[in-house]
C-alpha cells in the first residue's frame, strides 16, 4: 500500500497535504480499501469552518457509510466537483483526483500533531 | 470455531476480503462489489455458497411432515422440482425460509447458514411417523454460476442439455467429470445454475477451475457476499435476518404467493388467518431515494414526522446508479408511489414507494 511521504496522516485515515497556510484533505489508500466502492462523497459548503477531530462530511460506500474528521481547524475554500460527479476517483485516486476538499489552516503550528507517513503506516500495522 | 468451505484456500488466494458470515469465514468481495455486481448481470460469475445449509427428510410420511411444516404446497412439488418456501412458528413468525427440492426417494432442504442449528433443532421437535431428518450441510460444495453466459458456460463442462431443465427444476449430471445436482435457481435475477456436490476441496479445486476457465470467453468473475446482497436486492428477494424474521409472517412481507392457506393445516396457519382477516397492519415495500445518500439497515421510516418502521435492507444499486431499500409501513403507505422519508443522519431525505422487482432486464 502507499503511503506518500510528503502528506500527512490522522488516526481516521484522512491525509491532508499542505503548502503554506493551504491543505488539500482526502482519504488514505488503506480507508478506501476498508471502505469498498465509493458512491457517494457528501462535502460541507466553501465557507464552512472546520473543526479539528469534528466531523466535515460523510462517505457512502456501497456496504458502509464513514464520517469524515477534520485533520486539522480551517476554512473550506474549495470542494472538488471532479470526486462528487465520480465518487470512483476516491478508489482509483485516493491521493490525487480523489481529494475531497480544500482549506485554509486557521492554526499552522496544529501541524505538528498530524502523523507522518511512517507513523501512520504503523499505526495500520497494528 | 469459525468454519471454513471448501473454497477457502482458493478465495484466499484469490486476495478476496474475507469476513466472518453465520460462522464461516466468506468472501465478501474479490475485485469490488460493483464489477462483480455488473459480471453477473452482463457476463457470469460464480458465488461459494456452500456455508448454506442442507437437510435430508425421508421415509413414508415425509411429506405429511414437510406440510405440517412449510407454508407452499409441497403435495404439488413432484420429482425434479424445487419450491421455495418458508417454516413458519404457531404465532406465524418466520423460522427461516427454504427451497425444498423433490429427489424422488427423498426430500432436500437448503436453509440460511446461520439458522442450521436453530432450524434443525426445531424441525426435529416436530418430527413424527416415519420421518428421518438428517443434517448433511457439511457434505455439499454449493456454487452458484449466474448470469446471461451462465448457460453457456457450464454447457462446455458437461453433457446435460441445460437448456432443457426449467426455471426451478434441477437435474442429475456431471460438470468436468464431477457428479453433481445442476438446480435451476439462484439469488440474482439472471438465469443460473446452483450446483450442488462433494464437499472435498480436491473436488471443488477441480469444479472451480473448469468453470473459470470455461468462463474465460465471456468474462467470467468470482462474486462475493457483498455482490450477492446487491443483487438480491435489486430483486426485491428477502433475506432473512433482515426483511424477515420471527418478528414478520410472510404475508406482510409479500410471501404471500408461497403460503398456501388452502392446502390444509400447518404450523402457523391460524395465525395467519387471523392476520389476513384483520386486514394486514404493515407491508414490506421497496423504496427509491433521489437524492445522494444511502439507506441502510436500521434506519427509520418517516412521514409527516411520524416514525412508520424500519429499513430492513438498503444499498447503494450498482444496476440503477441510486439507492434503494426496503421496509415495514403501515399498510396506508404501502402503495406504489408514496411518499416517505428516510431519517439518514438527522435529515429525512425523501423516497418513494416502487414496485417491486426495482430492476428489471434492460432497465
Amino acid at each position: 500500500m502507499n503511503f506518500p511521504a510528503n502528506l500527512n496522516y490522522t488516526k481516521d485515515h484522512e491525509w491532508i497535504r499542505i503548502e503554506g497556510n493551504t491543505g488539500w484533505i482526502g482519504i488514505t489508500e488503506y480507508a478506501q480499501g476498508e471502505l469498498g466502492d465509493v458512491v457517494f462523497v457528501e462535502l460541507p459548503a466553501v465557507g464552512s469552518k472546520l473543526e479539528t477531530g469534528k466531523s466535515f462530511g460523510t462517505i457512502e460506500a456501497v456496504k458502509a457509510v464513514s464520517d469524515l474528521y477534520a485533520p486539522v481547524a480551517g476554512e473550506v475554500t474549495e470542494l472538488n466537483k471532479e470526486v462528487q460527479d465520480s465518487p470512483e476517483l476516491v478508489n482509483k485516486e485516493p491521493y490525487e483526483r480523489g481529494w475531497m476538499i480544500k482549506i485554509t489552516i486557521a492554526n499552522p503550528g496544529e501541524v505538528n500533531s498530524l502523523l507522518d507517513a511512517e507513523s501512520y503506516k504503523k499505526l495500520i500495522a497494528q | 470455531m469459525i468454519k471454513r468451505t471448501p473454497f477457502y484456500e482458493i478465495h484466499a488466494g484469490l486476495g478476496a476480503k474475507l469476513v466472518d458470515f453465520a460462522g464461516f469465514e466468506m468472501p465478501v468481495q474479490y475485485s469490488g462489489i460493483i464489477d462483480e455486481h455488473l459480471a453477473v448481470r452482463n457476463n457470469v460469475g460464480v458465488f461459494d455458497v456452500s456455508h448454506m445449509g442442507e437437510f435430508i427428510v425421508q421415509g413414508k410420511d415425509a411429506l405429511a411432515f414437510l406440510q405440517k411444516v412449510t407454508v407452499n404446497d409441497v403435495a404439488k412439488l413432484t420429482e425434479g422440482r424445487v419450491q421455495y418456501s418458508a417454516m413458519c412458528y404457531e404465532n406465524g413468525g418466520i423460522v427461516d425460509d427454504l427451497l425444498v427440492y423433490h429427489r424422488g426417494d427423498s426430500y432436500m432442504l437448503v436453509v440460511n447458514a446461520s439458522n442450521i442449528a436453530k432450524d434443525f433443532t426445531w424441525l426435529h421437535s416436530h418430527l413424527e411417523g416415519d420421518v428421518k431428518l438428517i443434517d448433511r450441510s457439511d457434505a455439499f460444495s454449493l456454487l452458484a454460476v449466474q448470469g446471461p453466459h451462465s448457460i453457456a458456460t457450464l454447457q462446455k463442462l458437461t453433457t446435460v442439455d441445460l437448456s432443457a431443465i426449467e426455471y426451478y427444476h434441477f437435474g442429475k449430471g456431471t460438470i468436468a467429470g464431477v457428479e453433481m445436482l445442476l438446480s435451476r435457481t439462484g439469488y440474482t435475477g439472471e438465469v443460473g445454475f446452483e450446483l450442488y456436490f462433494d464437499s472435498d476441496p480436491r473436488t471443488g479445486v477441480k469444479v472451480w477451475e473448469a468453470l473459470f476457465q470455461a468462463g474465460t470467453e465471456f468474462g467470467i468473475k468470482p462474486v462475493g457476499l457483498g455482490a450477492r446482497d446487491t443483487l438480491r436486492l435489486e430483486m426485491g428477494f428477502c433475506l432473512y435476518g433482515n426483511d424477515i424474521d420471527q418478528t414478520t409472517h410472510p404475508l406482510e412481507a409479500g410471501l404471500g404467493w408461497i403460503t398456501k392457506l388452502n392446502k390444509g393445516d400447518f404450523i402457523g396457519r391460524s395465525a395467519m388467518m387471523k392476520a389476513k382477516e384483520e386486514g394486514l397492519k404493515r407491508k414490506l415495500v421497496g423504496f427509491m431515494l433521489s437524492e445522494k445518500a444511502v439507506a441502510r439497515h436500521g434506519y427509520e421510516l418517516v412521514a409527516g414526522g411520524k416514525g412508520l418502521g424500519l429499513v430492513t435492507s438498503g444499498t447503494f444499486s450498482p444496476s440503477l446508479e441510486r439507492a434503494i431499500g426496503m421496509g415495514y409501513v403501515p399498510s396506508d403507505h404501502a402503495s406504489t408511489g408514496a411518499e416517505i422519508g428516510i431519517s439518514i443522519r438527522g435529515k429525512s431525505v425523501p423516497a418513494s414507494v416502487v414496485k417491486l422487482p426495482f430492476y428489471q432486464k434492460g432497465s
